[in-house]
């Protein structure tokens, strides 16, 4: 039997790390070496992560106690990695980042959304994008990926097969997310205090999201496009459902539109297109994707109009962050982009 | 081997299948009908719609 894959994963005590310190542990390729966390260094990762119980007796580590490995995952804060990614490129031949710091190819993004420049522009050519089922080959062949952000991949997945064909105008597209509490990370503040946050509805960002730049970038293919985004934070933890309304260059029936759809992916082991005329769950729904890698994706054409209501749905912690990113770390090393990632979700739930 | 009407998908039609057997769209889920066999035809059967709310 080969080698195990040795990997440890940097700033472990947040929700994406923890969920992707879950789906190692029951990778059979894969021995996770080392959690990191400043905060709670010499405590058990299940103090912080109480689904682990039993599972392993890690305890959380310093970034100064990392030694090498195989691969890195690096679930820190946006703005860490660029500064440390020396002495991780030191630690280990491949790195897979789920933060934002390297997902934008052009450096003035960086400036246009973040608000400051980037530390290490010259590196940014060198990680792969990692929303799989449209980066696969670059994947394959690179060392270092950035994974992309959550809401971009439910948007990007969505929208996709209609930019890749031409077949959508590039200045109308209006998309509004809704998204789970989790998308917040899991530091306390007055704003998730629980009798501010239970039952909100909140516009958290009208206009000005961040994410935009990786939808703007993946879908542009290289030319201007207007991305209009809406993120709306709601009552539930998991999940996120994107409803995007795409003005159709030309008429099409929705046969044909199944087609577009079907081609892009149908192949793809976590792309279902959902679409039915009766049932309870006929569109996406993210509830029924809680802790698996699916993206659900259906649509509607407005018979009235040009207009087409592409609606997306995943779990933010895993297709939009820890899923993404095994799914990636599978690719990487040649092993079925399923394993580790097999779980299908729960009904009822 | 039949298309949907509706998505385009191909439906697996049985060799016992006769004109007017109702089966169901394995990817959009849409009740069709078996309207003719040689070749296979397929047609959205009739059906009654929820109005959820509308």
């Amino acid at each position: 039997m080969p080698a195990k894959i040795r990997v440890s994963i940097v700033g472990g005590s947040g929700y994406a790390g923890g969920d992707l310190l879950r789906l190692l542990l029951g990778h059979p390729q894969v021995e996770v070496m080392q959690v990191t966390s400043e905060r709670f260094v010499g405590k058990f990762v299940h103090s912080l992560h109480p689904n682990l119980r039993k599972r392993t007796l890690l305890k959380f580590v310093s970034q100064e106690e990392l030694t090498s490995c195989d691969l890195l995952f690096l679930c820190l804060p946006h703005g860490s990695a660029m500064g440390k990614i020396d002495r991780f490129a030191g630690l280990a031949p491949r790195l897979i980042d789920l933060s934002a710091d390297f997902r934008l190819k052009n450096p003035a993004d960086y400036d246009r959304w973040y608000g400051k420049p980037h530390a290490r522009p010259e590196l940014l050519p060198k990680f792969a994008y990692g929303i799989c089922e449209l980066h696969r080959e670059a994947i394959r062949k690179s060392n270092w990926v950035s994974s992309a952000g959550c809401n971009a991949t439910a948007v990007i997945l969505g929208l996709y097969p209609l930019f890749k064909n031409g077949l959508a105008d590039k200045e109308r597209t209006v998309v509004e997310v809704k998204a789970g509490s989790s998308e917040g990370g899991n530091s306390a503040s007055d704003a998730s205090h629980h009798p501010e946050r239970a039952g909100c509805v909140r516009s958290y960002r009208p206009t000005g999201h961040r994410h935009a730049a990786e939808m703007i970038q993946e879908l542009g293919f290289g030319k201007e496009l207007a991305i209009h985004f809406s993120a709306t934070s709601i009552d539930m933890v998991r999940g996120i459902l994107a409803t995007c309304h795409v003005f159709l260059k030309r008429a099409m029936a929705e046969k044909e539109i199944w087609k577009v759809y079907r081609e892009a992916y149908g192949e793809e082991p976590f792309i279902r297109i959902v679409k039915e005329r009766e049932g309870n769950y006929r569109y996406p729904e993210p509830k029924l994707l809680a802790g698996t890698n699916f993206c659900d994706i259906g649509f509607e054409k407005d018979p009235h109009s040009d207009r087409l209501v592409v609606v997306s749905a995943i779990d933010n912690l895993m297709k939009g962050a820890a899923g993404q990113a095994l799914q990636a770390f599978n690719i990487m090393h040649g092993f079925d982009e399923s394993q580790g990632l097999e779980f299908t979700g729960l009904h009822p739930i | 081997m039949g298309e949907c009407p509706v998505c385009g998908a191909k439906v697996p039609v049985g060799q016992g299948a006769v004109e007017g057997e109702l089966l169901a769209c394995p990817e959009c889920g849409t009740e069709l009908e078996v309207t003719g066999l040689n070749p296979v035809t397929l047609a959205e059967a009739p059906q009654e719609e929820e109005d959820w709310g509308e």
